[in-house]
């Protein structure tokens, strides 16, 4: 029963979510930032429809810098520019960005300590239709491996644009990962962007559903599902992946006793195995059970027909709950 | 900042002990790269003493031109023109590639100030350096000259050309790239690994301006830095078009039985082998302790930021 249980810090029950693009709050959120400070400029590489940097190009077109497709030399562009005390902010489909320009990212951005905002489109695989070669499994456990790369992974529309309000006051390297695909608005105007937090999107000691980026909202529908049951599972956001904020997910994993991480991400390096490593480098021995992509390619599909191939799926989620809650004891 | 506006004759000189610095520190470090930093040493040391301008006492001065080393394999020759402009003492270059040491194997912008951007990945500082003259662009500050040192092998780097495309399409004038054409690398001589010839041609065909120059003859190296700054908007008349010096160079010139052998780039001359280097630069030492010696022995640095550990 919705009504019974306990949403935290604005999250909406699911029957009022609406479905919305976060790269639209991406290119939308550019336009106020390059109005408040000049410092803002925009680099694409011949995406600007798809990444929404089409309206800060409108707006602002000496500070846009179209790089054409040419993902790495706008990496290193991006560099240069910030070495100017310039904010940019560049786009492009993960896969490439955090692919084909990981070494540029690597040892030009963040050996470095370079001020560029890699704001990466087409992150997951609900990109859907267009297949293997633009969807992005693996670019979190890319840009997590960088030493003094921030990692973001906004849940939704209005998530997004409140990350986009801190952005411009981080200094240093930064990923910051969108979908493609419209999302359900599971936070709310209301809801608090805390960096360096998590966030208890629904209160309960049955067990925590640690999820970040789309699989917030899945994690939400596990935990509605398993209330019908009268199992009340926590639901904790991570809206930073790095820095983690280590004792918050401990708290929570020595308080439910139970943990379910999702991602829409390979099990490969995102944050199931962030949430691994914590756990057992801490002694928190758990029952857990990590909710990613397998190792697998995803081929064309609609978005919702690949995440249950994934078996990223609210579904999935409370079974995992079940399966940890019953080793719990 | 005034250059130091040294004569030809006093660049020549500058650039032999600049040779003299580079082998003594990888010697003394038995690691680094001297085939390289021996054939860009006298362009290098022209642009490094008479036309970057620079204030090694506040390395973030904004209005310093900036140097970006694309090849930064040829860090021991970065550090030394460093050196003898006055960012560090000489002793300090005997730390080289040393634990702790500011003077990383290849450069490091977080760990000695004076570095634009940390290189070693090949390929990527001309993107890098593109990047900091259209901010130089956006900011307002035309005084401000990018120069991007290349190496021949590198130019087989794809990103390489996606940058030199890119500043062609933009016709980045305040832009100046400069190719150690001494067409070696490790595998062999470029023109056999991979051709990255003709280099004007394509260069030009990608919009850029280009001058070609004896990369070992000091009074044509004068010509072609006077010619290539003179196209940009900072000392000249903007020309509306990046500008590339082509050096040819040959790979350890100034000893001349180590001239011209790729298998120089990457290997440090063991003990008999950089003595023999030094007499043919015409160092008359008895050891080498007389060459560290004459560099000052080792040095803490005592460069910017030394005094509050930055």
């Amino acid at each position: 029963m919705a009504s019974s249980i306990e949403y935290k810090n604005g999250i909406q029950p699911s029957d009022k979510w609406e479905m919305v693009l976060t790269r639209k709050a991406y290119g939308e959120m550019l336009v106020e930032l390059g109005k408040k400070n000049e410092d803002v400029v925009v680099l694409d590489a011949d995406l600007a429809e798809s990444t929404y940097t089409k309206f800060f190009r409108a707006e602002f077109p000496e500070r846009f810098i179209e790089c054409g497709i040419a993902e790495q030399d706008m990496m290193n562009t991006a560099a240069g520019l910030s070495t100017f005390g310039l904010i940019p902010f560049l786009s492009s489909y993960a896969i490439f960005l955090t692919g084909r320009a990981w070494d540029q990212a690597r040892n030009t951005v963040d050996y470095s300590k370079m001020n560029v905002k890699i704001a990466a489109a087409h992150g997951g695989i609900s990109v859907g239709l267009d297949g293997c070669s633009h969807q992005s499994m693996e670019d979190l456990g890319n840009m997590l491996s960088l030493v003094n790369m921030t990692v973001l992974v906004p849940a939704d529309y209005w998530e997004t644009r409140k990350m986009m309000e801190w952005i411009p006051t981080h200094e240093g390297p930064l990923y910051f990962r969108l979908g493609r695909e419209k999302v359900p608005t599971v936070t709310s105007e209301s809801t608090p962007f805390t960096p360096y937090h998590t966030m208890e999107a629904i209160g309960g000691g049955d067990g925590v559903f640690i999820a970040t980026g789309l699989m917030l909202s899945r994690a939400v529908q596990a935990a509605e599902m398993l209330a019908e049951e009268g199992i009340f599972s926590r639901v904790l956001h991570v809206p930073m992946l790095k820095p983690l904020n280590d004792e918050e997910i401990l708290q929570a994993a020595k308080e439910t006793g139970a943990v379910v991480t999702m991602e829409e991400h390979s099990v490969y390096g995102g944050l199931g195995s962030l949430v691994a490593r914590l756990l057992l480098g801490n002694d928190v021995h758990v029952p857990t059970r990590i909710i990613g992509i397998p190792d697998m390619y995803l081929m064309s599909g609609q978005p919702e027909e690949l995440l249950v191939k994934a078996g990223l799926t609210a579904e999935n989620g409370a079974a995992k709950m079940k399966e940890v809650l019953a080793l719990r004891g | 900042m005034p250059t130091l506006n040294l004569s030809v004759d006093e660049l020549r000189e500058k650039a032999r002990t600049i040779r003299h610095d580079v082998l003594v520190s990888i010697h003394t470090a038995k690691s680094g790269h001297p085939g390289g930093p021996l054939s860009a040493a006298d362009y290098l040391t022209a642009l490094w003493m008479n036309y970057l301008n620079c204030d090694p006492k506040e390395p973030v001065w904004p209005q310093r031109d900036r140097f970006v080393l694309s090849n930064g394999h040829c860090s021991a020759l970065l550090y030394a023109l460093m050196s003898h402009r006055g960012y560090f003492s000489r002793g300090y270059l005997l730390t080289f590639r040393t634990v702790d040491s500011r003077l990383q194997g290849h450069p490091s912008k977080t760990s000695l100030p004076g570095v634009e951007v940390s290189s070693g990945s090949l390929g990527q500082g001309l993107s890098v350096a593109h990047g900091m003259a259209l901010g130089a662009r956006i900011r307002g500050t035309p005084q401000c000259t990018v120069f991007c040192n290349c190496g021949d092998g590198e130019l087989q780097e794809g990103n390489i050309w996606e940058a030199i495309m890119h500043a062609g399409h933009r016709r980045t004038d305040n832009l100046v790239a400069s190719v150690d054409w001494n067409n070696a690398q490790i595998d062999g001589y470029v023109e056999n690994v991979k051709n990255i010839a003709p280099l004007p041609e394509k260069f030009r065909d990608f919009g850029w301006r280009t001058v070609e120059a004896d990369g070992h003859d000091m009074d044509d190296i004068v010509r072609a830095w006077d010619e290539a700054v003179a196209g940009t908007p900072a000392r000249g008349k903007g020309c509306g078009q990046p500008t590339a010096i082509l050096f040819k160079t040959a790979m350890m010139h100034g000893c001349p039985t180590y001239e011209n052998i790729p298998g120089w780039h990457g290997r440090p001359p063991k003990e008999d082998e950089v003595m023999s280097m030094l007499h043919e630069l015409g160092y008359t030492y008895d050891s080498i302790d007389q060459a560290r010696a004459a560099m000052g022995g080792f040095q803490d640095y005592d460069g910017y930021g030394a005094e509050n550990g930055e």
